[in-house]
């Protein structure tokens, strides 16, 4: 399924939110009408947290995180780690780390078994990713630009990158990651793909502007929504059907 | 080591997006968005009138650029595109003009279609081109030039040429070389006056420049007077007609002029009594008695104005019974230049009038040798028989004076020559004039060279050109002084041009 919502009249929705497959962390706004959608959507399956890191709303790009784990930067205190440690399950390692480029959710993308990262993070924070978050861990650049946490989004299912990035970049990247790519925008045209929207397996954020063409295209890369489902499902019974009858 | 080394070259292929809007297939543009729904999202023309007005004046077929200037411009003609695009220019400052051409109209219909194409940057770095057209209709408008022309209120100087004579043949000349210097163009009117014309013009600078023209081809003077129409004591301004007044001398060519003796002697020793043989921008005056000659100019000539003794319808009609070179002259000191052109000669002649009826014939002395022979009819002054009333002759002795006076040399009937006549000239107003007087200027022409150098002469195509064995009899034009007049009718013509300059 896959929602539209907006933060305080800004589409960048990828900035003030965090969503795994185990957690979502929300920025504190000054309305709950952003926490709410995420809430009605996620409530009765993973928990929903209203969450700062250094005083700052824009947690998305400050952290990075899968359902093993999340990484904050340096610039996290004390008080808002506690209570990130306290709303999220148990099973979830939570960890600071002391990277020179401390907006994480710039220069990671990750989903639950590969990370793309900047090309000049440091080692160890590339260790402490696959030690916390389980992941493979790949530098890589997304179109020529570094920036891939910000340039593309990926969940299992499936990843959207940039529009520019060329037939035989979508290739490499997605036998790395080992789901299907797909090049597209979000918001009515934007490339910045990470910062406007949020994925997991199940569920998916975007800017309110984004398009019915740009929704239709986030369900169908990253397997969202009914039609997707009652195709497979269509597709898997007539093979059965077929089976059966032979 | 090359195939591999060749397989490692990566190889860029642009994938394709969904276009955000429609989804269909593009290639990933800055807007992501393909060019219908980019063209339906932002109008780069808005903001630009599609139909605009223009003021045509019908009377001088020109258009306005505002605010005061008026150009004329032909259909589709590139000053009427700038004139069209000055129109919406303020609207045009926030896209980039790219092309503009006109789209036909019927040029009755009073619209103008041109199609304009432009440019614009929309949102990061996407460029879109467009192309509109704008509708312009014309509306007729009258321009100030045309509307003081209509209330006769077009002038504010004005040069009023005086000549004090008794035929118009300086003015006959006076249109050729206004002809063919172009100085008509700034007038705005020229009427008929008694005794000369008046020339109109809007700016005084044009009415000067004409009166410093006059100056230049003919030895005249002018006074200048002007009259308060109106005037603004707050800024000093002063509204004023000007009236240039230019008197021409009334000595002609073929006067007979008898100078003040003072004058005379300044000359270098001139007799008093002389022809004028031809004004141009001085008078050229000769001794009959002598071949000598004498250029007076303007400023000369109105220090010590002199008159002719008669006017040429006084003159009467002789023929030459003898004529005797002169040959051996006593040359006097103090002589100035003598003509060359011209052969002294003693003629005895007797009035065409009283021919068979006596012998006596008159004595006298004449610059014509060269032209006359026994029998020819030559015009002349019987200046014993005649009543002559002039200060400067009364003063003169008796005894000096000469019995016959001759002017010209009568070369073959009026109509003959008329008929013979293969040049004609321009003239301002349309239609030349039949008169006699403009018949003596055109056989004038023919007999002087000199004259016809300062004016432009046309071959005058219904006439055939006549055979070269008629040439001797009287003098005619050569077809080397001739210009081909430029009509459009004839090819034939075309033929003949190669001969003329």
């Amino acid at each position: 399924m896959a929602v539209r919502v907006q933060f305080e009249n800004n589409n960048e929705i990828g900035v003030f939110s965090k969503l795994t497959n185990a957690y979502c962390l929300v920025a504190i706004g000054g309305s709950e009408n952003f926490y709410s959608v995420f809430e009605s959507e996620l409530g009765d399956t993973i928990p929903v947290v209203h969450a700062s890191i250094g005083g700052c709303r824009i947690i998305g790009r400050m952290c990075v995180g899968n359902r093993h784990g999340l990484l904050v930067p340096s610039s996290t205190t004390d008080q808002e780690l506690q209570h990130i440690r306290n709303c999220l399950p148990d099973e979830v390692k939570l960890q600071r780390v002391e990277e020179r480029l401390s907006a994480l959710g710039n220069v990671v993308a990750c989903n639950d078994y590969v990370a793309l990262v900047h090309p000049d993070l440091d080692r160890e924070t590339e260790e402490m990713l696959a030690d916390s978050l389980k992941v493979e861990v790949f530098r890589q650049t997304v179109t020529d630009q570094v920036l891939v946490g910000s340039y593309c989004c990926f969940s299992n299912q499936g990843g959207l990158v940039h529009p520019k990035t060329s037939v035989e970049d979508q290739d490499e990247l997605s036998s790395l990651l080992q789901v299907p790519l797909v090049a597209g925008t979000i918001n009515r045209g934007s490339e910045v793909i990470g910062a406007g929207m949020v994925v997991n397996d199940w569920c998916a954020f975007c800017g309110l502007d984004t398009t019915s063409t740009e929704l239709s295209v986030v369900e169908s890369v990253f397997k969202l929504g009914d039609n997707q489902t009652a195709a497979a499902v269509q597709t898997k019974m007539r093979d059965s059907l077929i089976d059966s009858m032979v | 080591m090359e195939t591999v080394f060749t397989d490692m070259v990566p190889t860029q292929t642009t994938g394709t997006i969904l276009c955000c809007e429609c989804g269909t297939e593009i290639s990933p543009n800055p807007s992501n968005m393909c060019v219908d729904c980019l063209r339906c999202k932002v109008d780069i023309t808005e903001g630009i009138p599609k139909h605009g007005n223009l003021m045509f004046c019908k009377n001088c077929d020109r258009y306005l650029s505002p605010p005061a200037t008026w150009i004329s411009a032909t259909f589709e003609s590139r000053e009427l595109l700038a004139i069209c695009l000055k129109r919406i220019k303020s609207s045009l400052q926030r896209v980039r003009l790219i092309d503009a051409v006109f789209i036909w109209t019927e040029p009755h219909s009073k619209r103008i279609k041109v199609k304009v194409s432009v440019q614009k940057e929309v949102d990061k770095g996407t460029f879109l081109e467009q192309s509109f057209i704008v509708e312009f209709v014309v509306h007729n408008q009258m321009c100030t030039d045309c509307h003081r022309v209509e209330a006769k209120d077009f002038w504010n100087s004005t040069v009023q040429v005086r000549q004090k004579t008794t035929h118009k043949k300086t003015f006959y000349y006076l249109e050729q070389l206004i002809l063919k210097h172009r100085m008509h163009q700034n007038t705005t009117k020229i009427s008929n006056k008694p005794n000369g014309l008046d020339f109109f013009y809007a700016i005084k600078q044009d009415a000067r420049k004409f009166t410093e023209f006059l100056t230049n081809i003919l030895p005249c003077r002018y006074q200048t007077s002007q009259k308060l129409i109106s005037h603004d004591t707050h800024n000093n301004t002063y509204n004023y007609k000007t009236s240039y007044s230019v008197e021409l001398p009334p000595v002609c060519k073929d006067d007979i002029v008898c100078l003040p003796r003072k004058l005379a002697q300044q000359m270098g020793n001139l007799s008093q009594l002389l022809v004028c043989i031809r004004v141009t921008n001085c008078i050229h005056l000769i001794d009959f008695t002598t071949l000598q000659t004498a250029e007076v100019n303007g400023n000369v000539y109105w220090r010590t104005p002199f008159f002719p003794i008669c006017s040429q319808k006084s003159l009467v009609s002789f023929t030459v019974m003898e004529n005797e070179r002169v040959m051996n002259r006593h040359v006097k000191s103090g002589e100035g230049a003598s003509s060359t052109k011209h052969i002294l000669s003693d003629c005895w002649v007797i009035k065409t009038s009283e021919l068979g009826l006596h012998d006596d014939y008159i004595h006298t002395k004449t610059h014509l040798g060269h032209l006359l022979k026994v029998g020819d009819t030559v015009m002349g002054l019987d200046l014993k028989n005649s009543n002559v009333t002039n200060d400067q002759l009364e003063k003169m002795k008796e005894s000096s004076l000469p019995d016959v006076i001759l002017v010209k040399k009568v070369f073959a009937e009026r109509q003959r020559r008329r008929r013979r006549r293969n040049w004609k000239l321009k003239h301002i107003s349309d239609g030349a004039s039949t008169d006699e007087g403009y018949m003596e200027f055109l056989e004038d022409l023919e007999e002087d060279k000199e004259m016809r150098k300062n004016i432009d002469i046309f071959i005058d195509g219904d006439k055939d050109i006549p055979s070269s064995a008629d040439e001797t009899e009287f003098p005619s034009v050569s077809l080397r002084e001739m210009l081909q007049d430029l009509s459009i009718k004839d090819d034939v013509e075309m033929g003949d041009a190669g001969d003329e300059q």
